[in-house]
């Protein structure tokens, strides 16, 4: 079994096939995180360049992490030490990048797009980690992940996403997915923070989180994204937060066996209450940083490969 | 399709069966006992195998033989170079190897590719302090220096055939053919 594309631009263009062969591959790399050597040889000789035009912790970390315990050599690149400050293109950089011949290289961009127009330019597999306000493919493989293997299954769940939906990736992309799985989605927010027909990808969208998580399996909250904003789309922080912080009162709406999951970075007391956040019974938020090493180590694992 | 192609059944349930029951006991007779000993089966056909031999082992002496399953895809010689990703199962080695005799299980020794890829596996998960090699079917051809320390049945074969040992947990019957290339 084989990814047939050369990329991982986002979870629009994947299949339910290739779904399921990233997610169940990831299921069989979780174990080498737990040995006392975590590292396999597969990838030897195999480079990876992380290109990150923004800021990151947990995603860079993550492919650098799943690259390495696949003995890949793996190489950061940030925009900020880089030759882009000196005015380079993003054109230009992908050309230089190829000229080494890296085997695969994963690139996170302000712009919407900027992975699909690498991959279109250079031979290599381009992953995106995230473009934009667009697609952050390897996030909602990791929170598929992650609901899989809390609740056995993804069809038939209630999935509520609530926050900033119209700057987020992580919604879009999990909106892709998790409804090509068969889960049905329930969005959340401010009327100023929910895309325009934002209803013709399948989901149903209300204004109060109250309203949206009633009954649901899984409660997805979203950071709110300052960088993204243009200008003020909401009044405070304080009154946001009064309206959509997830709290010990309104979670009893959801299922009681709701699982809370949040992409990071979580801005304490603003969209989640900390005693959520921190608590085991309901949060498995670490748990997606767990996966998501999983999931980078099986993408890595099916896009590189021999051409025999 | 099958009428076609020359099909010969060279080991039945019984067979296998008695086999099986001969290595638990060489087992043991070589290793003393079973102090230290943990079985290690290879995906797919060896786990059965192992299964089955814990299951002997127990049955000769008492107490449970520690058991663990290797998936050797990630340590493959050609993994980088062949563009055939065989789909990954899990690896499940719940216990330290170090210090412990391992004793792998696998249904045919053919190059001795994949145990070389096991016994590299093996030691990144601990040092043992032996690795011992326990096979249904030795069918020669090897292409690396490699030698199965519990064969079943030697069966010479040429190199267009097809040897295969299938099992009632994944094929629905006991027994291992020999099937004449096209």
């Amino acid at each position: 079994m084989k990814l047939e594309k050369k990329d991982i631009l986002g979870m629009k263009d994947l299949t339910v096939e290739e779904i399921n062969l990233i997610l169940e591959t990831a299921e069989s790399f979780l174990e080498i995180s737990t040995r006392e050597i975590k590292k396999v040889p597969t990838l030897r000789g195999k480079t990876i360049i992380n290109l990150f035009y923004e800021a990151s912790t947990r995603t860079r970390t993550s492919f650098e992490i799943a690259g390495k315990r696949l003995s890949a050599d793996t190489i950061n690149i940030s925009a900020s030490t880089s030759s882009v400050v000196k005015g380079e293109t993003l054109i230009d950089t992908a050309r230089n990048l190829e000229a080494m011949n890296p085997d695969v290289i994963v690139i996170r961009h302000s712009a919407a797009g900027a992975p699909h127009l690498l991959a279109s330019l250079v031979k290599q597999s381009i992953i995106n980690a995230g473009d934009g306000a667009h697609e952050h493919p390897t996030q909602a493989l990791l929170d598929m992940m992650t609901i899989k293997e809390k609740k056995g299954k993804i069809a038939g769940l209630k999935v509520a996403i609530v926050g900033d939906i119209a700057h987020s990736r992580v919604a879009r992309s999990n909106i892709y997915g998790l409804s090509k799985m068969g889960a049905q989605v329930f969005l959340a927010g401010p009327a100023t923070m929910l895309p325009m027909d934002v209803e013709q990808m399948g989901v149903k969208v209300y204004n109060k989180l109250e309203d949206a998580i009633v009954g649901a399996d899984v409660v997805m909250m979203l950071r709110i994204q300052l960088e993204r904003q243009k200008q003020n789309i909401f009044p405070s922080l304080r009154e946001y937060s009064q309206h959509y912080c997830l709290n010990r009162s309104n979670i009893k709406l959801a299922k009681k066996d709701v699982i809370v999951m949040h992409p990071g970075p979580i801005n304490r007391g603003v969209e989640i209450s900390p005693d959520i956040a921190d608590d085991p019974s309901y949060s498995v938020i670490l748990d997606q940083v767990n996966k998501g090493v999983a999931v980078r180590m099986a993408l890595l694992y099916l896009l590189t490969g021999g051409n025999e | 399709m099958m009428e076609d192609r020359n099909i010969k059944i060279v080991m039945d349930s019984d067979g296998i069966d008695r086999c099986l029951t001969r290595i638990a006991y060489e087992i043991l007779e070589k290793n003393k006992g079973k102090d230290n000993l943990v079985l290690v089966g290879i995906r797919t056909g060896g786990v059965y195998l192992a299964e089955r031999l814990q299951k002997k082992l127990s049955g000769i002496e008492t107490g449970k033989i520690p058991l663990g399953i290797l998936d050797i895809t990630l340590y493959r010689d050609d993994i980088s170079t062949s563009n055939k990703k065989p789909r990954l199962g899990k690896t499940k080695i719940p216990f330290s190897l170090d210090n412990k005799k391992v004793v792998l299980v696998d249904d045919v020794l053919f190059t001795g590719r994949t145990i070389r890829a096991a016994m590299d596996a093996l030691i990144d998960f601990g040092r043992p302090k032996m690795i011992q090699l326990a096979v249904l079917i030795d069918r020669g051809h090897r292409e690396l220096p490699i030698r199965a320390d519990f064969v079943g049945k030697n069966l010479p074969s040429s190199l267009w055939e097809a040897v295969s040992v299938n099992l009632v947990e994944k094929n629905g019957v006991d027994e291992v053919v020999i099937e004449e290339g096209t």
